[in-house]
């Protein structure tokens, strides 16, 4: 079961570099959702001896919005924004995928200071890979114009917290998880409307450009 | 104590009636007015009990509140500060009932009633409350309500202004509070008064004591805490003036002399401390006043004056508290509490004077009135009384608070040691200036806006102000008499009083100052007598004689007339030349450039020290400091987002290190 798990985290960890490398928006989309059908997994995985109704319930809530409904929507917005490929960013690909290994550095170095899990699983990539996945999400939403990109950004930084939920809590009180997701919900929803009026209002997604509504 | 929850119960409904028909002008009015009256009466049997008796009476109810209780206490000193709050209020009330009427058709009236009474409510909690969660309460409530009342036009930029310069004062007051509770709180393990009692060391004694003088101070209107004042006075409806100069910058006091209880024995220099900001706000108040040309202006810059009064009282009251004398001590405080009252008195009576004024002759400044005793026969009676009053005049009740200062200094500068003797000749020297120039002052504003002609139409058109207005002048100008002859008496209510700040209700040192103001008593009525005597004299002589009257003699010019009577600023003008230094007085004036007739005009301008130099220079400060920090405000999400990040990491690795 340690193994599985392990090599879930090396997929996530992979799926975390390649959204830093890549600039197709659809790709993008495809590997968040990638992530998050893998993260429904992961949390029957880790429950595996010991499943209840209720987490089955959680597990596929989470399977399906982030796997399908995200994308969809987020696919909606690209269509409609008519936005292929995030053109300029602040940080280059290769200087992000550079980041993205400082990243996992930092995460490996912290995931042997935390001491949350110190006992019992020994799956000692778990804390590094949803740290790194945090800071990905994060360094996509700094690092990147494209609103479309900042939207990505929060639901990967998202997948980190409930990844590290996951593994670092037995049993996710429902209220929480659920609150979580409904969270990111009405953000995608929240930011595909945003999108589709910045589009409008500029001609392109390019938030940077937003500071011209500063006082 | 049940007694004032009911009146304060009443007085609240009252209000939230008020506001509930808040478009009916005359309704509203007489709910709130009403409600007011008939809970002040009621109160006032506790609290005069309380005093009397000087019993404490505490309740003390659960409240979901954190760190919070409901935990009223009414002991002497919060009775003697509820004393002239319910006095003030409910005549106000009378008063403001056909004051506020003139507005009837342009404000919703409910609304200022609703504020006028949570004032009142909570100025009464504010000296009720034992704990620090709902003293806070109170205190914040008192200066909301006041800040919607000095709003109340505000249609007018100045208006406007004001109210915001209050706000403001009232907050950076409050900012002060707050750490000198939570260092009391944090040695007494509790919010409660009651915990608070003496036991922090001298330096954090000091902190909170510079504290509690900023916080407390700024409400009070100390120099240079001030600068609220002279705005918001005259902004608000005289009878919220009225109650705000007279009894709710008392609370500042209150709230001083209440943490002097929680601080034990002071060190010597508080006592200077206080000493020194007396003098100065109450010289620099008094010859602002003179300088002003607008009567509620004037009044608010005596009411400066008068904290400096009550302060130095207190400064020479410590002092004689740490150096172990107790004649000085006890009189120190006795006379300044006894100022507290009797500044409530008599500064109520002239703001709803001036009120009167403002009511019959639609224009409070001084160079436009003139004349106005004989249309205003009563107001301005009142007016002369509370004038002389404030003045320090015997015999009425402003001369008894300050006579009691004097004998305390008077007592420690013959017996204390040169350093703190020198400090009580200061006191004296000090109380002698401000009632001189008060008495300049008073002379101004009485003698342009009562006496003389009329110097515009306003002034000439003026009526007489109803019964409703005149009626609780009358009963403040008789409380001041009535405190002035019998000062003897009224003294006596204060041992239990300087009992709970003191520890020791000091009888005997009170007994032997009741004793000189009975000699006080024993001339004013000889001065009374000979007064009469004096004037049965002139009716006699008068009555014999035929009495016709003509104009003054003019130098043989044909045609006078009220503009070249004596201006407020050519009254003035030799005491503020004398103290050019402090008052920067800008004068404006083109000369007649021939020997003839021509265009001449004279201006004076008088900028409040304390905003022009103090405030102003340091919110210019701040303004260009935030201005600056403006490049952090990038305006790109990524960039807030960075900030964010940033100081989570940094957080993050300062938990790790």
């Amino acid at each position: 079961m340690d193994s599985t798990i392990e090599i879930m985290m090396i997929l996530l960890l992979l799926s975390d570099m390649a959204l830093l490398g890549l600039s197709r928006l659809r790709t993008c989309i495809s590997i968040v959702s990638f992530q998050g059908m893998l993260l429904g997994l992961l949390a029957l995985v880790t429950q595996l001896g010991s499943l209840t109704p209720r987490l089955i319930m959680i597990a596929a809530a989470s399977f399906i919005i982030k796997g399908f409904v995200f994308p969809i929507l987020l696919r909606r917005g690209i269509r409609e924004a008519g936005t292929q490929h995030e053109i300029e960013p602040f940080v280059g690909y290769i200087t992000s995928v550079i980041a993205g290994l400082a990243m996992l550095g930092v995460s490996l170095w912290l995931g042997t200071k935390l001491p949350l899990f110190a006992a019992g699983s020994g799956t000692s990539l778990i804390v590094p890979a949803a740290l790194t996945t945090l800071f990905t999400g994060l360094f996509l939403i700094i690092a990147r114009k494209n609103a479309l990109n900042q939207c990505l950004g929060y639901i990967i930084m998202e997948n980190g917290i409930y990844t590290f939920g996951i593994v670092s809590v037995v049993e996710i009180p429902l209220l929480v998880e659920l609150g979580i997701l409904l969270d990111v919900f009405v953000a995608v929803f929240v930011m595909g409307i945003a999108i589709y009026h910045i589009n409008r209002e500029f001609d392109h997604l390019d938030s940077d450009r937003l500071n011209v509504l500063k006082g | 104590m049940s007694l004032v929850l009911i009146a304060l119960a009443i007085i609240i409904i009252g209000g939230l009636l008020a506001l509930a028909v808040c478009k009916n002008g005359s309704l509203s009015t007489l709910l709130g007015a009403a409600s007011t009256v008939v809970g002040c009466i009621i109160a006032l049997i506790p609290v005069l009990q309380t005093i009397y008796y000087g019993d404490t009476t505490i309740i003390r109810l659960a409240w979901n509140m954190p760190y919070g209780s409901f935990f009223l206490k009414l002991d002497p000193l919060s009775a003697f500060f509820l004393l002239p709050i319910f006095v003030l209020s409910g005549l106000a009330a009378i008063y403001g009932r056909e004051y506020m009427m003139a507005y009837r058709d342009k404000k919703w009236l409910g609304l200022s009633w609703f504020f006028f009474n949570l004032l009142l409510v909570s100025m009464a909690f504010v000296c009720l409350a034992h704990n620090t969660v709902l003293f806070l309460i109170s205190w914040e409530v008192m200066a909301l309500s006041s800040f919607f009342l000095v709003a109340f036009e505000y249609e007018k930029e100045a208006v406007r202004k004001a109210s915001w310069i209050y706000m403001v004062a009232s907050y950076l007051g409050t900012a002060f509070l707050l750490p000198m509770f939570l260092i009391f709180g944090s040695e007494a393990g509790s919010l409660d008064f009651d915990g608070f009692v003496q036991g922090l060391s001298s330096g954090e004694a000091n902190i909170c004591f510079i504290l509690a003088l900023v916080g407390f101070g700024t409400k009070a209107g100390i120099m240079p805490f001030h600068v609220w004042l002279p705005v918001a006075h005259p902004a608000a409806p005289s009878p919220v003036s009225a109650i705000m100069s007279g009894v709710m910058i008392k609370t500042g006091i209150y709230g001083l002399v209440r943490t002097l209880t929680f601080l034990g024995m002071p060190p010597l220099w508080w006592g200077y401390l206080l000493l020194a900001i007396g003098i100065i706000s109450g010289v620099l108040g008094v010859l602002f006043a003179l300088a002003q040309h607008d009567l509620k202006r004037l009044l608010a810059y005596h009411s400066v004056e008068n904290i400096g009064i009550i302060l130095i009282g207190l400064g020479v009251g410590m002092i004689g508290w740490s150096s172990g004398m107790p004649i000085v001590a006890a009189l120190g405080f006795a006379g300044a509490l006894l100022h507290v009252i009797n500044h409530a008195l008599f500064k109520g009576l002239l703001f709803l004077g001036a009120g009167s004024v403002f009511h019959g002759a639609h224009n409070l400044e001084l160079d436009h009135l003139g004349g106005l005793i004989k249309k205003m026969p009563s107001t301005g009676l009142f007016f002369l009384i509370g004038s002389v009053a404030i003045s320090g005049l015997p015999p009425l009740n402003g001369f008894v608070s300050e006579f009691v200062i004097y004998i305390a200094s008077f007592s420690g500068a013959m017996s204390l040691n040169p350093s703190s003797s020198l400090s009580m000749i200061g006191a004296i020297a000090g109380l002698a200036l401000i009632g001189g120039l008060a008495a300049a002052c008073f002379t101004k504003a009485f003698g342009i806006v009562f006496l003389g002609e009329p110097r515009s139409k306003d002034a000439e058109n003026a009526r007489e102000s109803s019964p409703w207005m005149t009626l609780p002048m009358m009963i403040l100008a008789v409380a001041c008499i009535f405190i002035g002859l019998l000062g003897a008496a009224v003294i006596q209510v204060i041992p239990p009083v300087i009992g709970v700040v003191l520890g020791n209700p000091y009888t005997g040192e009170i007994r032997i100052a009741s004793n000189y103001l009975f000699s006080v008593t024993a001339g004013s009525a000889v001065f009374i007598i000979f007064l009469m005597a004096i004037s049965g004299l002139r009716s006699f002589l008068l009555s014999r004689r035929s009495v016709g009257s003509s104009g003054t003699w003019d130098c043989g010019y044909a045609a006078p007339d009220a503009r070249m009577q004596y201006t407020a600023s050519s009254f003035a003008q030799p005491i503020i030349d004398l103290f050019q230094f402090f008052l920067r007085t800008k004068k404006n004036i083109t000369m007649p450039d021939s020997y003839f007739l021509g265009a001449a005009r004279f201006e004076t301008h008088t900028t409040d020290i304390g905003r022009k130099g103090i405030y102003n220079p340091i919110f210019k400060a701040i303004g260009s400091f935030f201005g600056r920090m403006k490049v952090v405000q990038e305006g790109r999400i990524h960039i807030y987002v960075l900030y964010v990040v940033v100081t989570l990491l940094i957080l993050l690795f300062w938990n790790m290190r």
